[in-house]
């Protein structure tokens, strides 16, 4: 018997105890395709489209003249800077709302000597695994004063309902009944997390300071809430990430435009008149402030993440 | 005489005690604060069951309450339909495809990734998991353009590699730190044995990580069931349609089929919350997984 031939063993790999790098590329490859063609590439080459004008066959360089026209040019900036701070509202209803009350359950929810835990967690999850849009037309359709005027006054909740058009129809209060909505929707996803991470801390911390003599309130305060900080960092990020997501739930209950008059247009409905429908009544979509509208997005990412992310996750 | 009594107050004492402990330990405020909350979460999910039981004119008149006359009618006309089964079976497959690639490619990935410790692995590594912070919706316009390049616009085929694209990096993230996190002693016995690299990673790696996966699955097929935002841009064909994306096009400008919007509602939303419900504790691992370490 001869011994087969020794191939280079880099490529061979396989046949020894610490392949190299270019055996595991093998592996690493398929992966790689899909995530640099279909989410990386398009990502940051949406960052140069947005220096360019018009479509497919007539696309020119134009420099920053999309971000020129969307920071400055009297309709789409108007439109831009009122989608923006729309969706600073918004993100500031999840931020304290959402988050408070998440907090607060989750409290409940990891308290020992209570019954019932396992089902009140279930039935608050239920919402975060129904579709956006699904909660989204029932908001509307339960929200409509012309429906719901007469089985609520028969019960004596006539106030819910707001005025002859509605919490919807109203633009002072449409974008607070939206975020409202979505903040019911997504309470079980922070819930959930601080349930993780309150069930995370060593119980003799708690003990030792029930012993000192600290009462519930100052064990939740001093010690429970300062453990978790890295995960309330997480779930601030998240908060922050979902914010600009947001699209589903205005297009569901307020319709492409943000109606009534723009007031729950956010970035994400910008975003898809811009870019993707394009603008009414024109209906040509412009790629290049599109992708200056995501070209931003993608720096307020940035600009939001990286601070928290070295804050709350970095003493480890 | 005397001991007696002494005696009979104290028990009354710690039989006081015990019993104010009982009852603090009842914990009726937080009962109080979680039953009004089940009741907000659960509502609209109690108004769409009921009313999808309803006749068209009764949905009018009785909004809220249980029906006055039971009726299966709004199911029958949506299965004898043809429409609501090619949405549901498009639906359907993009979950499963999807989420078998995701979980093929990601976990061929995350096992070198484990294993092949350098510079390089740790940047590749770190390449996708700086994807889990960022929306794929920022690609969207170069996406659109890239469909219509390879001629995907219009098929479920413009979805499934995006899907793919958006799950790998949590799918990259988790498995490679369970892996990682497995003893090393398993492979090498395996690879003592003659067993290939590829043949470990089926036979020893596939069913020791088994649990990463499944929150893998769940953690991405929520999402992909419930997207709207791509088949919306992606597709226009009827018979490609996804049931969300279906259901958008019931709102009409002059009347809405009320009976057929709500019906259709339930049913896109009923099997993942039977699921969730056979498999909660996975969902809550799946559903929050990334966001808490380990």
């Amino acid at each position: 018997m001869t011994a087969k031939p020794r191939k280079n063993p880099a490529f061979q790999g396989g046949g020894s105890i610490r392949p190299g790098g270019i055996y595991w590329m093998r592996y690493v490859i398929p992966a790689l395709v899909f995530y640099v063609i279909f989410m990386a590439y398009p990502m940051l080459d949406s960052v140069r489209l947005s220096l360019y004008e018009g479509t497919a066959g007539t696309r020119q360089f134009v420099g920053f003249a999309n971000y020129v026209r969307l920071f400055t040019d009297e309709v789409v900036s108007t439109r831009f800077w009122n989608a923006f701070k729309n969706n600073w509202v918004f993100f500031a209803y999840h931020m304290i709302l959402q988050n408070a009350l998440g907090i607060t359950f989750a409290a409940i929810l990891t308290n020992r000597t209570m019954r019932g835990r396992q089902f009140y967690q279930t039935l608050i999850f239920i919402p975060c695994t129904v579709a956006v849009l699904v909660t989204g037309y029932l908001f509307k359709i339960m929200m409509n004063p012309q429906w719901a005027k007469a089985p609520l006054e028969n019960v004596g909740l006539g106030f819910l309902v707001h005025s002859p058009q509605g919490w919807l129809g109203d633009p002072g209060t449409a974008l607070s009944a939206v975020s409202m909505v979505s903040v019911w929707q997504w309470v079980g996803i922070p819930t959930m997390m601080f349930v993780a991470a309150f069930q995370g801390i060593d119980d003799d911390l708690i003990e030792a300071a029930s012993i000192e003599g600290a009462n519930p309130w100052q064990q939740f305060t001093r010690i429970r809430i300062p453990l978790i900080i890295p995960v309330i960092g997480m779930v601030a990020i998240m908060t922050f990430v979902a914010n600009f997501n947001a699209f589903d739930v205005v297009f569901s209950m307020e319709t492409l435009d943000g109606a009534p008059n723009y007031s729950t247009d956010l970035i994400g409905t910008l975003f898809y008149r811009y870019g993707v429908a394009g603008q009414h009544p024109v209906g040509i979509p412009e790629p290049g402030v599109g992708s200056a509208i995501s070209t931003s997005i993608f720096v307020m990412l940035l600009c939001g993440v990286i601070p928290v992310l070295v804050k709350t996750q970095g003493k480890e | 005489m005397d001991k007696k009594n002494v005696s009979s107050v104290k028990t009354d004492k710690t039989e006081k005690k015990t019993r104010s402990l009982r009852i603090m330990n009842m914990h009726i405020p937080y009962h109080i604060i979680m039953v009004l909350w089940s009741f907000i979460a659960m509502f609209p999910m109690w108004f769409l069951l009921i009313n999808t039981f309803k006749k068209k004119t009764e949905i009018y008149k009785n909004f809220f309450g249980l029906p006055k006359v039971w009726t299966l009618a709004n199911y029958e006309a949506l299965f004898s339909g043809s429409d609501f089964l090619t949405y549901f079976r498009n639906s359907f497959l993009v979950v499963v495809i999807s989420l078998f690639m995701i979980l093929f490619v990601g976990s061929l990935c995350a096992y070198a990734l484990a294993h092949w410790r350098t510079k390089t692995s740790r940047a590749i590594y770190y390449f996708f998991v700086i994807g889990m912070m960022l929306p794929i919706k920022i690609a969207t316009i170069r996406l659109l353009q890239i469909m219509k390049a390879l001629n995907a616009l219009n098929t479920l085929f413009s979805l499934y590699p995006v899907y793919i694209a958006m799950g790998l990096p949590t799918a990259v993230f988790i498995l490679t730190e369970f892996i990682h996190g497995l003893p090393g002693e398993m492979y090498e016995a395996g690879y003592m044995d003659g067993a290939s690299r590829f043949r470990i990673w089926y036979r020893i790696v596939i069913p020791l990580i088994r649990p990463a996966l499944a929150t893998v699955a769940i953690y991405n097929l929520v999402p992909i069931w419930n997207d709207l935002w791509f088949p919306l841009i992606f597709i226009t064909r009827e018979d490609q349609k996804t049931v969300l994306l279906a259901v958008t096009r019931l709102q009409g400008q002059y009347s809405t089929d009320w009976p057929k919007l709500l019906t259709i509602l339930a049913m896109s939303a009923l099997p993942v919350i039977i699921l969730y419900l056979t498999m909660s504790k996975q969902f809550v691992k799946g559903l929050t997984a990334g966001a808490v370490k380990g």
